[in-house]
């Protein structure tokens, strides 16, 4: 029989991986670097990819002309104003098909047959029904932002524990306290995280609407700077665009913080 | 606590889940003040029995009946503690309890008030402001508890609620639960597969037979459930005979499972 001696040896390394913030910070910074040092050096043409310092030097100037001012405030109105239209009605809809019977054959056979539509296809259609101007824009991101909520709604009122309702219910609870009190709070995970994925479609839309007839917006003006082969202001918009979609995740963190903090 | 006086009885229940049968003939009858224990082998239909005892499920036949005078305080005659404590994690071990008694006439300060009192009457005071998250078992199903008593019902339906707690925790919140139920005078009916609890807290004992669910036996302990002890001879008589009572049916159920 062979003999066994010494310590266990510990063999639950790994399969952890940690968030080191700053490691994160630090690659961003690195990456820049590196990008500023290889068009210092000529590896990269600047005529096709702009520098960091130059992007940054064209969203100052943007900033101090007032143009970017102009382009951002368009740009946010519409996001804000179609985000909402399509978000308040993808609420609605989705409760509805969650909690009633009626509502859920119906509405689950048009959320099918709809939401696999590639939205940007429908932007000439929008024009043609609502015209060149603001209607067309809105109802391009109110329609994107649409689909997802509905699904994102539904799915979080189905993932409610009916025991909690049946809990409710045998209390005594009145249907508006029981979706007021249970089923709202328990769908708010998976309909706050739908809104993440909302607002990177509503600016994807936003841009591809702006694209098209419009004279405002960051969408029409990365289109006209790159009309104009103009790399550092076609980059300033991107850096803007990036920048809402950050600026719109982190208040959707900062709400799901203060909503959910008992998770 | 204003003592209760209702009777709850079942007459006839039969049920039946996509053509098979799992109650058949159920008469019982629960006098006002008193526990009612029920247990059987896995399968019998005992949760489903408490179910329509509750209103929580429409019996394929049969009837429920409560009868008797309702304390004024009585704000929902018949409420229910649940085996995974049913609690929402969004509120607060207070905002829980206190969930029974928002869409009833009890003004905001009567309803601090009694959601104090049940806070006391369950040792949770110093856990009022905690999440149920940051709870053990024994004190989750604490403040399910506190959450059925505080509407002062006439009859508390209890669904297996230590089943989830480990065997230490389980035996302290028996004590607990004894001297609570005794001490509010409420109806209960209380399901359980723990033999040794059954006799603990039981004055009226009913055997369901396996599948499809039929009273075996009805065992009665008339000795008030204060003051019983675990140790006491005479229940672990009772233990034994309900095990008895049990076993044959408790291993073709088994069997049956592990058919399935």
């Amino acid at each position: 029989m062979p003999r066994l001696s010494g310590p266990i040896p510990f063999r639950a390394r790994g399969f952890a991986p940690r968030d080191v913030p700053a490691a994160g910070v630090a690659t961003l910074v690195a990456l820049l670097a590196l990008w500023q040092l290889a068009a210092s050096l000529g590896w990269i043409s600047t005529i096709f990819l702009s520098t960091p310092a130059g992007i940054a030097g064209a969203i100052r100037d943007l900033a101090l002309s007032g143009e970017l001012w102009m382009h951002l405030g368009a740009s946010l109105q519409r996001l804000a104003i179609g985000w909402l239209a399509g978000t308040v009605a993808g609420l609605v809809v989705g409760f509805a098909i969650g909690l009633f019977t009626l509502a859920r054959s119906p509405g689950m056979a048009v959320v099918s047959a709809f939401f696999p539509i590639p939205k940007i296809a429908l932007v000439p259609l929008f024009i043609i029904w609502f015209g060149i101007g603001e209607g067309s824009k809105i109802a391009t991101l109110a329609f994107g932002v649409f689909f997802p909520t509905v699904i994102n709604t539904m799915a979080g009122v189905d993932g409610v524990p009916r025991g909690l309702i049946r809990m409710g219910q045998s209390f005594g609870l009145p249907w508006r306290s029981i979706v007021r009190k249970i089923v709202l709070p328990g769908a708010l995970p998976a309909i706050l995280s739908g809104f993440r994925i909302t607002t990177s479609i509503a600016i994807v839309l936003l841009v591809a609407a702006e694209m098209i007839g419009a004279e405002k917006g960051i969408g029409a003006f990365v289109l006209s700077a790159g009309n104009l082969y103009d790399v550092d202001n076609l980059m300033a918009g991107i850096v803007v665009l990036s920048a809402i979609g950050l600026a719109a995740s982190w208040l959707i963190g900062r709400i799901e913080r203060a909503l959910l903090g008992w998770r | 606590m204003t003592a209760s006086s209702i009777r709850l009885e079942a007459r006839g229940i039969r049920h039946a889940y996509r053509g098979l049968s799992v109650l058949e003939g159920i008469d019982l009858s629960v006098p006002p003040g008193e526990v009612l224990v029920l247990v059987g082998p896995s399968g019998c239909g005992k949760s489903t029995l408490l179910g329509i005892l509750g209103g929580m499920l429409a019996p394929d036949g049969g009837s429920v009946r409560l009868d008797g005078e309702v304390a004024p305080d009585c704000l929902n005659p018949l409420t229910y503690v649940f085996q995974d404590f049913a609690l929402l994690p969004w509120r607060t071990v207070a905002g829980n309890i206190s969930l029974a008694l928002e869409d009833t006439a009890l003004p905001p300060a009567a309803r601090r008030a009694r959601v104090a009192e049940m806070l006391e009457l369950t040792g949770l005071s110093r856990f009022a402001d905690a999440w149920p998250k940051q709870l053990s078992g024994g004190m989750r199903q604490r403040v399910g508890i506190a959450r059925a008593l505080a509407v002062r019902p006439a009859v508390l339906l209890m669904d297996e609620p230590l089943s989830a707690l480990d065997a230490q925790t389980r035996g302290l919140l028996q004590d607990e639960l004894a001297a609570i139920i005794a001490r509010s005078g409420v109806t209960v009916a209380y399901v359980t597969h723990n033999l040794a609890e059954a006799a603990l807290l039981g004055q009226q004992i009913v055997v369901l037979s396996r599948r499809p669910g039929r009273v075996r036996e009805i065992l009665r302990i008339d000795r008030p459930i204060a003051g019983r002890t675990a140790t006491d001879p005479d229940l672990l008589a009772v233990e034994t005979r309900l095990w008895d009572l049990i076993r044959a049916d408790a291993a073709e159920a088994d069997r049956e499972l592990e058919r399935a």
